[in-house]
């Protein structure tokens, strides 16, 4: 049934929520931390525990992919509610203070995105290749 | 006749407000294809025509909530609010790798911790530059160019003043619609175009509305990385303002 796609979505997002409002009390913030997040993660394993045990039935899959397929329209309308009228009246101050920030996060992407990764393109090939041979073994 | 209309568009405000999205996603894909040859994605000429909107309803009406101020569209308020946007957000996760999120997951968690920091020293420099050298407002100023909640957040806890607190707030908006409108523009150049940078851009910019937006209009299937470590930004970044920062920004204004 589609609606149990959307109470699934739902019930992951609340507890997320929930969640991300507690982690905000416990460290003293007044804001949520990470409750959607969280959310998303509940719904990564929820989906894939019910893929494993056969009950991910393609109604439900509609019941989220449906909110999933609403995402762009639903950032349209977000866009449209902005305060952009007082985004654009703070005045010159704002506006590089905004501008600046932006920039040097974009140029900080590349180079915190190599962190963590395989050290060089032979690794990355040798672990892509084990993986897949792994892959090959299970018969994905 | 025109009052009967008004009457079913106003009461009927979240029904109106998909037609209406529906209408500007209809016009926003058929420029992108005519204008532009498709190079310019329409989610994202949409997402421009939506902001452009916000401010004719924001200068028409004089409120915050730019079109959702207009009675008829008050269901856009609901549409785009912070509810669906959350509810939306979390269903682009169905069917995300988990084996890819913990892959990434030590440069996102570095991204966030450095997004934060780099976004409040730029700003408290700026804030610097105009003239506000005490230590509250430049880490209230600084804070809003984390987001715009970590601002006014920082500033109420440190008792900034009432212009230094819109200062803050109208810096973290301007970062906001400038990565929802410049995303597209620079993915290629920093290589946005997987899970692991997308969690970075996620955890770098952090202003959830602006890494919604513009990993929209870039690549829909980045999104749910990217919205996973944007997300944490903002709570660490309300931990961080009127904690470390502040008492780090006093140290060195002395």
């Amino acid at each position: 049934m589609v609606v149990y796609g959307v109470a699934l979505l739902s019930a992951c997002m609340l507890i997320g929520v929930f969640v991300g409002d507690l982690l905000g009390m416990a460290i003293g913030v007044k804001a949520n931390v990470g409750g959607v997040g969280i959310a998303m993660l509940l719904l990564i394993f929820a989906s894939d525990h019910l893929r494993k045990s056969g009950r991910l039935d393609v109604w439900l899959q509609q019941g989220i992919g449906f909110w999933s397929a609403m995402y762009i329209p639903v950032v349209v309308a977000m866009a449209a509610q902005q305060d952009v009228v007082a985004a654009v009246r703070g005045g010159p101050a704002a506006v590089l203070a905004g501008l600046l920030a932006v920039i040097a996060s974009v140029a900080l992407v590349p180079v915190i995105a190599r962190i963590g990764q395989p050290r060089t393109a032979t690794s990355d090939h040798n672990t892509q290749t084990s993986s897949e041979a792994l892959a090959a073994k299970i018969g994905e | 006749m025109i009052d009967a209309l008004t009457k079913v568009l106003s009461s009927n405000g979240l029904v109106t407000a998909f037609a209406v999205v529906g209408a500007t996603i209809w016009l926003s894909y058929w420029l992108s294809r005519r204008l532009t040859r498709g190079r310019l994605h329409g989610s994202a000429i949409a997402i421009v025509i939506g902001l452009l909107l916000a401010y004719l309803g924001g200068v028409a009406t004089g409120g915050h909530k730019g079109l959702a101020d207009i009675q008829l569209l008050s269901g856009i308020g609901l549409m785009g609010g912070a509810m669906l946007r959350d509810f939306a957000i979390v269903s682009t996760a169905f069917g995300v790798s988990f084996g890819e999120i913990r892959r990434a997951g030590l440069s996102g968690v570095v991204a966030l911790f450095a997004g934060v920091l780099v976004s409040f020293v730029i700003g408290a420099a700026v804030a610097f530059a105009f003239g506000y050298s005490d230590a509250v407002s430049m880490t209230t100023i600084g804070a809003g160019a984390v987001t715009y909640i970590v601002g006014p957040v920082t500033g109420a806890a440190l008792g900034a003043s009432s212009d230094v607190m819109a200062l803050s707030i109208a810096a973290g908006l301007i970062k906001s619609v400038l990565v929802m409108v410049g995303t597209p523009f620079v993915a290629k150049s920093i290589g946005l175009d997987n899970p692991r940078t997308a969690m970075v851009f996620g955890g770098l910019m952090g202003t959830t509305s602006g890494v919604a937006g513009g990993l929209a209009a870039t690549d829909p299937k980045l999104v749910p990385y990217g919205a996973m470590t944007a997300t944490f930004y903002t709570g660490l970044g309300c931990l961080m303002g009127p904690s470390v920062l502040f008492i780090a920004t006093r140290a060195v204004m002395g």
